[in-house]
């Protein structure tokens, strides 16, 4: 929190601003000082409230057309298509922002596992994040399940049967997550409400992500502690603002490009049948995003294993604050935690195709080294580095690693030639 | 440098990984090595031929209908703009063609009245179980998304369409199974449907079996994406309005970061680092050339 205390300009301003500090909470926001050597990975928190707020409002109006009930779900998502003015529109930025948003969800976990930005003193916004991200999953499951086409259908009796794994209590559970004996009507109904409340959820997580964010500020790509107030800072407004426009405008391009001209590539074809109960599709499998996971859960051969595996890998991250003991943040200055980082998007993306895959021969084998991997990552190789492995020394402050940069040097000499007249050369 | 690099290629390679995975994930079942055909309607401007979209409606209506349904069309859909353009005359004489029942009249009796263009297109069968009685438990899916519906979507069909073939001497078919090179598995229920002059074209084109197949392709893609062509040009519309947006923004950030911290300030913190790398190399009191 910038330290200095705002009054109000103004005589309303000032009585309004001791009763309820909105003034203040947006000069706050405006004068929120960030590092200004922030590269564009930190570009996609902005994107990604984006993302959410897209959602919500594309979502509210389909829901204006919507029916959720077995026998009208599909045809009044065609109804929305064909018949609601620039119905079709809505529905493919809805359905590809989902895509989108996890796209950018993942490039932004990543970048917080790079530059360590879970560590001391941002555990809170970390745990937070991922709190939004497991409500992210449960709402993007719940939304493909409403246009009730064969994936839609068949995907979520795969996943709620899941939850029958559970030793004694495991049928109940999913009977009275189905609200019958099978996936049906009910279940539709009560996945259509729960889409609609959740997003709402993360949207207060979201406030609760920013504002713990805001406690200790940004880490950022040195990960030293920045001195705030000093010229190693620059204010939100309208540097970082412009910034991430910018980045949004990029990214919005990209996600446009796909509701445009590929709307249909990230679903899959089979959800533009009708569900259909009697006949079960050749391979049932999520959205892309969920794939990895999907992966760890067929890797293991019993079913309450690889339920168990499959949420432990969401949960481990949890802990992931205390397992790197690590005191160095960034991995710029942690050349082996670096190439375990790479290998770790690697496995990532690598059991994400595996997910997609049937779970025989090598490609089974596969998904278990790589689950395998998953977990040795967190759970043996961060805790022994932060130990044994030997870091690369830090600069005094963020200023400091810019002299490296390409053109830099001009720079450098340019001022010394100013300062020094013609000696300037001497000192090269 | 190298190191910089090397970073720059990582980089592209997580994001080209990134978009490459969920594409070849799908593209999985299009492995068989649909016919390649020009359409008229793919890339960013693409949009269909009209006289090519109301003779596929004519094979629609010709040999398709007989059992394929397309229940979420609907009459008027054939005079709107992006679609076949028949006149509005023309569709609601086409509409007049079929029956369907309305009611209940104020007697409480249901009735049969000719279509107006506000109906759906008439199904062959009532229901499912109906048209999956009369063709032998093969229930002829309904066409309205079929394009959508399928991997490969118009390349399938297409290439399904003219896929037919003797089956060869050891594979096993069933009585009313035929063999088809594209379909999943080979076999499939649905006997020849087109063949040379099956239909009579009325604008004189002539009616081979692969103009018959394209047509009733365009057709079909055109029913399960009915806004295809305003979703083709509002995109470029768009994409061609973020270009000039990203620019102007790019040099406005540009100059609104100039101003950060005013010129002064950045010499003087250079200027701090030639003191300190001076000091390093002269141990002089760096004080002496202030």
């Amino acid at each position: 929190m910038s330290e200095e205390k705002y009054i109000p300009k103004s005589k309303l301003g000032q009585w309004f601003d001791s009763r309820l500090p909105l003034l203040t909470l947006s000069h706050h926001l405006q004068a929120y000082p960030t590092p200004k050597n922030l590269n564009y990975w930190w570009t996609f928190g902005g994107i990604l409230t984006f993302c959410l707020i897209t959602q919500i409002i594309t979502g509210l109006v389909l829901a204006m057309h919507y029916v959720a009930h077995v026998d009208h779900a599909f045809e009044s998502i065609e109804h929305i298509m064909r018949d609601v003015n620039y119905g079709w529109l809505i529905r493919y930025v809805h359905a590809n922002g989902a895509s989108m948003f996890f796209l950018a969800v993942y490039i932004h976990i990543f970048r917080s596992l790079y530059y360590g930005s879970y560590k001391s003193p941002r555990e809170v916004i970390w745990i937070i994040g991922l709190l939004i991200y497991i409500l992210m999953m449960a709402t993007a499951f719940m939304g493909y399940v409403l246009p009730w086409g064969q994936m839609s259908f068949w995907g979520a009796t795969v996943i709620t049967n899941l939850f029958s794994a559970i030793p004694f209590i495991g049928e109940s559970i999913t009977t009275w997550l189905w609200g019958g004996y099978s996936v049906d009507n009910p279940t539709l109904n009560r996945f259509y409400s729960l889409h609609y409340l959740l997003p709402f959820l993360i949207f207060g997580l979201v406030i609760l992500h920013i504002w713990a964010l805001h406690v200790p500020g940004n880490n950022n790509p040195v990960g030293i502690d920045v001195k705030k107030n000093s010229n190693e800072t620059m204010p939100f407004h309208p540097y970082m603002v412009m910034k991430d426009i910018f980045a949004l405008l990029l990214f919005i391009t990209v996600f446009l490009w796909f509701v445009f001209f590929a709307p249909n590539v990230l679903g899959h074809p089979d959800n533009y049948i009708e569900a259909n109960r009697l006949v079960t599709p050749a391979h049932i499998v999520p959205e892309w995003y969920l794939l990895p996971f999907y992966a760890i859960l067929r890797a293991i051969p019993s079913k309450l294993g690889g339920v168990i595996f499959m949420f432990a890998a969401i949960f481990i991250l949890m802990l992931l604050p205390w397992l790197d003991t690590c005191k160095v943040r960034s991995a710029t200055f942690r050349p082996i935690y670096k190439k375990c980082f790479w290998f770790l998007v690697f496995v990532v993306i690598l059991l994400g195709y595996l997910g997609a895959k049937p779970p025989e021969g090598i490609y089974l084998i596969l998904s278990r080294l790589a689950t395998a991997y998953y977990f040795i990552h967190f759970l043996v190789i961060l805790p022994t580095l932060g130990r044994y492995e030997k870091t690369d020394p830090l600069p005094q402050s963020i200023s400091d690693p810019v002299l490296d940069k390409p053109g830099m040097l001009d720079k450098f000499k340019k001022a010394a030639v100013k300062y020094e007249g013609e000696n300037a050369s001497s000192f090269k | 440098m190298l190191v910089h690099l090397n970073k720059l290629i990582n980089k592209i390679l997580i994001i080209f990984l990134m978009f490459v995975i969920p594409f070849s994930v799908f593209s999985e079942e299009k492995n068989i090595n649909f016919i390649e055909t020009d359409w008229s309607f793919e890339g960013l401007f693409g949009t269909f031929d009209r006289t090519s979209l109301q003779r596929g409606y004519q094979v629609y209506n010709e040999v398709c209908a007989g059992c394929h349904s397309v229940k979420h069309l609907s009459y008027r859909n054939l005079s709107e703009k992006g679609g076949p353009e028949f006149s509005i005359e023309e569709a609601k004489a086409i509409a007049s063609q079929f029956e369907v029942e309305d009611g209940p009249n104020s007697d409480g009796e249901m009735f049969m009245r000719a279509a107006r263009l506000s109906d759906k297109f008439v199904s062959p069968y009532p229901n499912v179980e109906a048209s999956t009685a009369a063709n032998d438990g093969a229930y002829p899916p309904d066409m309205s998304v079929l394009a959508k519906a399928r991997a490969g979507g118009a390349d399938y069909i297409y290439s399904l369409l003219l896929g037919y073939e003797e089956a060869p001497t050891n594979f096993e078919l069933d009585d009313g199974v035929y063999y088809n090179k594209y379909m999943p598995g080979n076999k499939i229920k649905m006997s020849e449907p087109i063949s040379d002059g099956i239909v009579e074209y009325s604008d004189g084109t002539n009616a081979t079996k692969e103009q018959i197949a394209k047509d009733v392709t365009s057709f079909l893609v055109w029913t399960s994406e009915p806004h295809l062509e305003s979703q083709h040009r509002m995109g470029f519309k768009v994409i061609i309005y973020l270009i000039i947006l990203i620019i102007l923004v790019y040099m406005s950030k540009q100059k609104v970061w100039s101003q950060f911290g005013s010129k002064n300030l950045e010499e003087e913190e250079v200027f701090d680092k030639v003191e300190k790398v001076v000091t390093e190399y002269e141990g002089e009191d760096p004080k002496t050339f202030k």
